[in-house]
């Protein structure tokens, strides 16, 4: 596992943390070869081998450190992986380190220490707020030349390009009580709700569960909080029946009625998978009874000048960087803070060795237990004072802060640079409330606490710990058990056991002494006239002080608009850190209290989610389920080539000796034309409709009468929506006085189905018809041709003589030995014949009419031939069943009844619809004989073809085909006035796009055996 | 995601239904001799409530029956729903 080269981690303690030294792991960054030890992660791991510049910002290309510790942390956003396994923006802080791991810095060129775009930075003085709006607006083509070099510089890091090669997978769960948070409160809520039987998940974003108590020197019923924190996993494990943990899983939203969302990171978790086997990651679908948010509190920076230097971090960071990891982020040690919990810093670096040379603290003569145990531990306590800016190297990071007198917002510079490589800050800690504030809940400002609560009013979720704004580890302990407590019994379950006992914590510990002077709020030390560094308020998006303040004074003073202008809070991290101290200035600026200015929204997800653990199994073949006909296997052998239909894989056309589509389809059009020819029709819809009122229901939502329809007859119908727009058309064939078959085309299949049932159950319910959807429950196949009853009769003893099986009429008994329902219906305008069996039977009966009709000259066609030969007919179809069309507009005008009611027949009587120059259905043919007519062509008069568009529009080309059984090109169309208007006349079909123009001649939409001879033969 | 009572299943995760408007209740389907005005109506005007509604929900993805779920639009609480007149009970309901 040790790999040879530099093993050694300057910056490691020889002991401490929680980490196994006994083992050495491998990585690298940038291409150099590091170590780190099971426990780490990558952010500790290099702050272990003292790389400091780990990315370069987003607007400036400023050098940036590791400012956080964990989720909250803006700046440390490293690529991970290698080629088709990249992956940009992760934080390093919440990468669990693993041997071999590949990470790569981002946004620099040609490299992290030296990079060209840095220089941006120089002319940062130019580019304030709104700088790229501003630059751009005029003249719009700038924009084309500039867009993609900015591209290129501003940004985060870059996608990968190549199909990922691992899986993910969603997962659904479901639990009495969900535990968001494994810190003290939430270990107390998941122990409190277990004991009781409740089925509890207990999920942290962290690799290792146990929140602060990992990050901070505790001690619990005398021992070590993390020897508590095992007790406490020890015995949810134990329940395993009941409890899941699920570490590294950050719960990332809270949608409505209990349901949460959680991307589990599963290669993060610390006993993660060997590379490649099992799933990278898991989005969670959680749905609970009840929610206990233990999501702690994050610290906020101080914004001073030159507040983004390397080595400038979190105060619970760098005590978090010693204690969990054993890392020191640095030798010599600034504490600049504005409260009294800051100080507990001094205590915890002195501890790993680090020299802490003074405490910096912007109120005046402070007091207290901390204060007072700094300054009898020979600290420099500089109180009253502030820091005015730094100085530093770039790849180093910080070598000195300056130090200012403070008083009532004003400063005086002292002369005095103190040298340190660590600044550890502390503004102050914001209750973690994203996930009860993402459905609504408005958090509320509390000027003791200087930060906000939960709004009161929209609990539950119970919310325990530090993000209840509550202070102090056993006040935190004791609420996480009553939150526990009390999301049982909300969640129905009775109150049994014992409740897990609160661990006794010595009144000495730092975390429970409390407070001498109250928090002053510094939202931003004031700037010195010559000062060299920025003030940073989000170092993420490179937003400043000076770009708040310049956004208030141009009128971007609401919350929402400051987000916008100046990108505030809007990058990866949301602004974790930054937002508190943003809306502060804002307020500052408008001459207001923060509640008037308010919060931005909380928005999911707390954390990003990778686009693979939101895609889930839902990829490549999995994307969505393929449909295929029981016959697909013998067309397949056939030499069919398959198109995907909606979800139907459908034979297109049948080629033969390496023929074209064009050659296939005209070989199979004129072969079924001239003998006999079948194609599958399973995709068709079919709904089977039982019940004594099933003629009066189809009378309902056709537009043509059913009462008459005899008993072993077809009809064809139209339906309309409530609108009196076309909605499908199909046959339906009654098989008794209470039983009738009916289709619908493929696409509308579901829609049909679903209008149906409406109609039955909204309406009318006293109609006495039962319907189910039978499309996966027949096969089907046409024969249509001239020889197609000749073919029929060799594989039926039933009687299919013209007077026994007339057109549209129907038969029922064995065809080629199997249970068969006969439709004599055509869609092709032959005499033709619907042969529908069992699914079962599909691919028997396409291998048995295969062979029955060799001899007949059978051929197989595909969806092609079966468009051609129905536009050659006339029939309607998908391009004019368009939703747009009424009966008389599809030349179907006579059909509609007048004496009886039906779906749609109101609307359809609206004088727009009724008016004769609407657009309807004509038949076109070249006037040449020739040039085809481009399907989409719009029809426009001949008079205006040599106009400029626009030119005024007659209407469309619907559908076009080569015509093979007619000699030319023909086409349906829908033209304003229809024939009565247009016969004979020509038009020009153009097609602007293609620059194509064709002189068409209007004639009746049939253009092949338009007496129906052929089909009633 | 919302979780939906269906009458005759039980409560199932919003993907398993589909919105169908508002309780035919509150906005009848007209009679066939209805004038225009009162169709297009119909057809094409559809309030839009703030807070306590009555819709028409389908569990398309389970039983496919339509019934009526009362909801606040605001808060997405459901305080209960129902079969429409003339259908199936739900079994276990006291007849």
């Amino acid at each position: 596992m040790s790999a040879p080269g530099p093993a050694r981690q300057p910056h490691r303690l020889g002991s401490g943390g929680h980490i196994d030294r006994s083992r050495t792991l491998s990585f690298r960054f940038d291409g150099c070869s590091l170590t780190g030890h099971p426990g780490d992660t990558l952010a500790s791991a290099l702050l272990a081998n003292g790389v400091r510049l780990v990315a370069r910002s987003f607007k400036y290309h400023r050098p940036r450190g590791i400012q956080g510790e964990g989720a909250e942390d803006p700046s440390g956003l490293v690529a991970l992986g290698r080629g088709d396994r990249h992956e940009p923006n992760t934080r390093a802080t919440l990468t669990t380190l693993t041997d071999g791991l590949v990470a790569r810095s981002q946004n620099r060129w040609p490299s992290l220490r030296w990079d060209a775009a840095a220089l941006t930075a120089v002319a940062s003085a130019f580019m304030p707020a709104g700088f790229y709006y501003k630059t751009f607006i005029t003249p719009p083509q700038v924009w084309p030349l500039a867009g993609p070099i900015l591209r290129r510089m501003a940004g985060m890091g870059r996608s990968p390009t190549a199909p990922d090669p691992d899986r993910y997978e969603h997962r659904t769960a479901h639990c009495d009580v969900l535990v968001v948070g494994a810190g003290p409160a939430g270990l107390m809520a998941a122990q409190a709700a277990a004991r009781c039987g409740a089925r509890v998940i207990l999920a942290d974003e962290r690799a290792w569960m146990g929140g602060c108590l990992l990050k901070e020197k505790t001690r619990l019923d005398g021992r070590p909080g993390t020897a508590w924190v095992a007790d406490a996993l020890e015995e949810l494990a134990s329940r395993d029946d009941r409890v899941t943990l699920l570490p590294a899983t950050t719960v990332t939203g809270q949608h409505d009625h209990g349901f949460w969302l959680a991307a589990d990171r599963i290669y993060d978790r610390p006993d993660a998978p060997a590379a490649g086997e099992g799933p990278r990651q898991r989005l969670w679908h959680i749905r609970a009874t009840q929610t206990v948010l233990a999501t702690g509190a994050i610290e906020r920076p101080l914004v001073f000048a030159g507040n983004d230097r390397a080595g400038v971090m979190l105060a619970g960071a760098a005590r978090a960087f010693v204690n969990q990891y054993g890392v020191t982020p640095g030798r010599r040690a600034v504490v600049f803070t504005s409260h009294d919990e800051g100080y507990r810093t001094v205590f915890d670096l002195r501890g790993a060795g680090i020299e802490v040379v003074a405490v910096v603290d912007p109120r005046p003569e402070v007091r207290g237990p901390l204060p007072d145990r700094a300054r009898a531990v020979g600290v420099r306590v500089l109180d009253g004072h502030v820091i005015g800016d730094t100085r530093g190297h770039p790849t180093r990071g910080l070598e000195g802060v300056a130090l200012h007198r403070y008083h009532d917002g004003g400063m005086v510079p002292v002369g005095e640079w103190i040298e340190a490589d660590l600044l550890a800050m502390s503004g102050g800690w914001s209750p973690t409330l994203h996930l009860h504030a993402q459905t609504g809940a408005r958090p509320v400002w509390d000027d003791d606490l200087l930060a906000f609560r939960p709004d009161p009013w929209r609990m539950p979720p119970w919310m325990a710990g530090g993000c209840a704004g509550t202070r102090g580890l056993d006040a935190v302990l004791r609420q996480g058990l009553e939150a526990g407590r009390n999301a049982v019994e909300a969640a129905g379950l009775r109150l049994t056991g014992a409740p897990p006992p609160v661990p006794a914590i010595d009144r000495d510990e730092p975390s429970e002494v409390g407070e001498g002077t109250p928090q002053a709020p510094l939202w931003a030390v004031p700037k010195p006239a010559m000062a060299g560094g920025k003030r940073f308020v989000d170092i993420q998006d490179d937003v400043t002080a000076e770009d708040i303040a310049l956004a208030h004074q141009e009128g971007f003073a609401t919350v929402e608009h400051l987000k916008r202008y100046t990108a505030l809070g809007m990058g990866t991290d949301q602004g974790k850190t930054s937002n508190v101290n943003g809306l502060a200035l804002l307020a500052e600026a408008r001459g207001e209290p923060i509640p008037m200015v308010g919060t931005t929204t909380f928005r999911v997800p707390y954390t990003p989610i990778t686009m693979g653990a939101l895609a889930g199994e839902s990829v490549g073949p999995r994307f969505a389920p393929v449909r295929r006909s029981p016959m697909h296997e013998a067309q397949a052998e056939a030499g069919a080539v398959f198109q995907t239909v909606g979800p139907w894989l459908r034979p297109r056309y049948f080629p033969r000796d390496g023929e074209t589509l064009a050659e296939a389809v005209r070989r199979e059009v004129l072969a079924t034309r001239a003998n006999v020819g079948m194609v599958d029709v399973s995709f068709l819809g079919k709904i089977d409709i039982q019940g004594p009122d099933a003629a009066e229901f189809l009378n309902r939502v056709y537009i043509n009468g059913w009462k008459s329809l005899p008993v072993g007859r077809v009809r064809y119908g139209l339906m309309l929506r409530e609108d009196g727009m076309a909605l499908d058309d199909g046959t339906c064939a009654r098989l008794a006085e209470d039983h009738v078959a009916m289709t619908t085309t493929t696409a509308n299949a579901g829609r049909v189905m679903a209008h149906l049932e409406h109609a039955l159950q909204v309406h009318w319910p006293d109609l006495d018809v039962r319907l189910v959807s039978t499309t996966d429950a027949w096969a089907a196949v046409a024969i249509a041709g001239p020889k197609s009853r000749q073919l029929l009769d060799l594989v039926t003893d039933l009687d299919v003589s013209n007077e026994a099986l007339p057109f549209m009429g129907l038969t029922v008994g064995p065809v080629c030995g199997l249970p068969a329902r006969v439709f004599r219906i055509s869609f092709s305008g032959e005499l033709a014949y619907e042969i529908n069996v069992p699914a079962g039977y599909g691919d028997a009966l396409w291998r048995r009419l295969t062979q029955a009709g060799a001899a007949l000259g059978l051929v197989p066609y595909g969806s092609e031939a079966l468009g051609v030969m129905r536009i050659e007919k006339g029939h309607v179809a998908g391009a004019e069943l368009d939703g747009r069309t009424t009966p008389h507009d599809l030349g179907l005008g006579r059909m509609v009844s007048t004496k009886k009611s039906f779906i749609g027949k109101r609307l359809l009587q609206r004088p727009a619809l009724q008016d004769p120059d609407r657009p309807a259905l004509v038949g076109l043919v070249p006037e040449d004989g020739r040039t085809a007519i481009p399907a989409g062509s719009q029809l426009i008069a001949t008079e205006h073809a040599a106009e400029a568009v626009p030119i005024p529009m007659l209407g469309h080309v619907s559908s076009a085909c080569s015509g093979p059984s007619v000699g030319h090109p023909v086409a349906l169309g829908f033209l304003k006035g229809g024939l009565a208007r247009w016969e004979g006349q020509t038009v020009v079909a153009a097609y602007p796009l293609k620059g194509t123009q064709v002189r068409a001649r209007v004639v009746p939409p049939h253009f092949h055996d338009p007496d129906g001879s052929r089909q009633n033969a | 995601m919302m979780l939906i009572p269906c009458p005759w299943c039980g409560p199932r995760p919003r993907v398993d239904f589909s919105y169908g408007g508002p309780d035919p209740a509150d906005h009848p389907r007209p009679a066939d001799d209805a004038p225009l005005e009162a169709w297009t109506r119909y057809v094409y005007e559809r309030d839009t409530p703030k807070g306590s509604a009555r819709e028409l929900w389908r569990h398309a993805a389970g039983c496919r029956q339509w019934f009526v779920v009362e909801r606040d639009t605001v808060t997405h609480e459901v305080a209960g729903s129902h079969p429409l007149p003339g259908a199936p009970r739900p079994v276990g309901e006291d007849l």
